[in-house]
């Protein structure tokens, strides 16, 4: 029998959801034993920034969120490069794998999501890598060099990150896609074109519309991956190959017990699970999408940060203060590939016969915008080149503000916050805890 | 905590405001300077926009509740609580954007040139911001606001 520890808040995970859900604790409870556990090493970094730590633009150190001593200002205990392996929730305690049991009044499931195996033979070859920790660049940073070939498998978000930080370090990329487009999932084909373009002018090379049926080997060492074969069978010598075919939510640990789970653990308005004082946000979890109108797993950072913010509170809350509520998130992409600048959100590609209306720019020298319409309300937007005011419209969007009588305006070359009525700026001012701005200010 | 406040019925557009912000922003704080010699050249943090019977200065609101410090990837944008600003550390930014599109304003302008951003900081070496200084028709005004109360409304929602 391990070592028994007990605390108030148990946090699993350590990185956007469960930091900020700390900060939220803190704000109401200010003494309350907090306990983080990771199977990460490192203390809370910004995920994103892993590709910056690759490309050589920034250290490890300069990836940490939080700053020194964020851990000690808050009186927060950390367990890390630990992984919990058993859940009880009748007992109210985890398991963790150096045998410790941990005891918990309140749970947070922070656990983030992990890369998904494609069914490839030769994928566990060494030299194959995957791109969503930290551990994850500080290995692909000891492989790669100037002289290396890379294949990327899937053109999404992680894909065309890592290819760009492989680029700036020299390597010869080749970014493989099953899709007819790269970043399918964040952009039309219109704006995929554009940074594709972006991709082969800094030597990327893009196959499209192919998969990588095998990873061989080297003569030499044939456990090491020397190369792939796509499906029409041409092959691809390479030293290395990250596999980036997207992520799915990490609910291993939820497995067998009561918490309801679907496409990520199932959580309510304010983030609690199907079991009174467990909660979960993040990548893990199933939140409500305002512009598809259903729930489903949205790992973006700004997401994990609010939800965290909201199941924090709500943990902490005493019986009399008031819970707070989560309004709903949908996808929100902001890129910068090569300093072209595009940003989207929400559906972009509907479905024909659907309902929706398209709006949309002509492309003229690297700009182009897009905004998708349902019923008047704003469900999907893109801007690239001048992306300045592409908050405005996710703020119309956020707000389901009926946009019927300024539709026009929305995709115009100088739309602005200036050139929304005054009802639709005072909806959004009031989001914003902002009394007045404008028209009767100042009088 | 200091707010500039807007008159839209009085803003001509003349965009005095943004060139006082640049000056302002910019390193040698010299007119001349900022505008023709200085690269990369400094932005405007205030952005004169047409409505649709004039004009708004759009800058950074400082919300209560800022979105952009929650979609900051790397801690460079917080909410100071005493002043109720929103902070901006440029070391910390690398210019990837989510705080753009996630700004129900459009305030934050990306800097392209510098992998960064910029967005009104209150000009804090002044008494009085460079852009309402600048007014010469007070379309700009400095003015205290009951911040605390709009957090306290903002806790459930």
């Amino acid at each position: 029998m391990g070592r028994q520890v007990s605390t108030r808040y148990l946090l699993i995970g350590n990185s956007a959801g469960a930091i900020a859900a700390a900060e939220a604790i803190r704000e109401l409870d200010t003494a309350g034993p907090i306990t983080i556990i990771s199977d990460e090493r490192h203390p809370a970094y910004s995920r994103p920034l892993i590709s910056d730590y690759l490309a050589g633009h920034r250290s490890i150190k300069q990836t940490f969120l939080g700053g020194p001593g964020f851990y000690s200002k808050n009186g927060i205990e950390t367990v890390l490069g630990t992984k919990a392996t058993r859940l009880d929730i009748e007992g109210r305690a985890v398991e963790l794998d150096d045998g410790t049991a941990l005891r918990w009044e309140k749970l947070l499931l922070a656990t983030g999501g992990s890369p998904i195996r494609p069914d490839v033979a030769g994928i566990s070859r060494s030299g194959v890598f995957t791109f969503t920790t930290l551990d994850d660049a500080v290995a692909l940073r000891r492989e790669i060099d100037a002289a290396s070939r890379v294949v990327v498998i899937g053109g999404g978000l992680i894909g065309v990150s890592v290819s760009q930080a492989l680029v700036s370090i020299g390597a010869k990329v080749i970014i493989v896609e099953l899709m007819d487009r790269i970043l399918s999932a964040a952009l039309d084909s219109q704006a995929s074109a554009m940074v594709e373009a972006r991709l082969r002018e800094a030597g990327v090379k893009v196959i499209t519309g192919r998969s990588v049926e095998q990873i061989i080997g080297a003569r030499e060492n044939g456990r090491r991956a020397a190369g792939v074969v796509l499906d029409d069978g041409r092959e691809i010598a390479c030293q290395a190959v990250v596999s980036a075919v997207g992520v799915s939510p990490r609910t291993d640990l939820v497995s067998g017990t009561a918490i309801k789970t679907r496409r990520g653990i199932v959580v309510d308005s304010h983030m609690m699970t199907s079991c009174p004082d467990v909660y979960a946000c993040g990548d893990v979890a199933e939140v409500y999408d305002f512009a598809r109108g259903e729930t489903r797993p949205n790992p973006i950072w700004p997401n994990a940060v609010m939800g965290g913010r909201i199941a924090g509170h709500n943990m902490a809350r005493a019986p009399g203060l008031p819970a707070r509520a989560y309004e709903g998130s949908t996808n929100l992409n902001a890129f910068n590939y090569f300093g072209m600048a595009i940003v989207s959100a929400g559906i972009v590609e509907p479905p024909k016969n659907g309902g929706y209306r398209v709006l949309r720019s002509q492309t003229s020298g690297g700009r182009y915008r897009r905004v998708v319409l349902k019923d008047g309300r704003v469900v999907g937007a893109i801007f690239a080149g001048d992306i300045q005011s592409a908050g405005v419209v996710y703020g119309l969007m956020r707000a389901a503000i009926d946009t019927h009588r300024f539709e026009k305006a929305l995709a115009a070359e100088d739309f602005s916050f200036a050139s929304l009525p005054p009802h639709a700026r005072q909806r959004l001012l009031d989001r914003a805890g902002i009394e007045e701005d404008g028209r009767n200010a100042g009088r | 905590m200091k707010r500039i406040r807007v008159n839209e019925d009085v803003c001509i557009g003349c965009r005095l405001c943004e060139i006082s912000c640049v000056v302002e922003h910019s390193l040698s704080r010299d007119i001349l300077k900022a505008f023709k010699s200085e690269s990369p050249p400094s932005l405007s943090r205030i952005s004169v926009r047409q409505a649709k019977d004039g004009f708004l200065p759009v800058r950074c609101l400082h919300c209560p509740e800022p979105a952009c410090v929650d979609a900051c990837l790397t801690g460079a944008l917080s909410r100071d609580p005493s002043s109720g600003l929103v902070l901006y550390d440029a070391t910390r930014c690398v210019g990837c954007w989510t705080c753009v599109i996630a700004c129900p304003f459009g305030a934050i302008t990306p800097d392209a040139a510098r992998q960064s951003i910029a967005k009104c900081d209150m000009c804090p070496d002044l008494d009085v911001p460079a852009c309402v200084a600048g007014c010469s028709n007070r379309a700009l005004t400095l003015e205290e606001a009951a911040v605390e109360a709009a957090i306290l409304e903002s806790v459930e929602r």
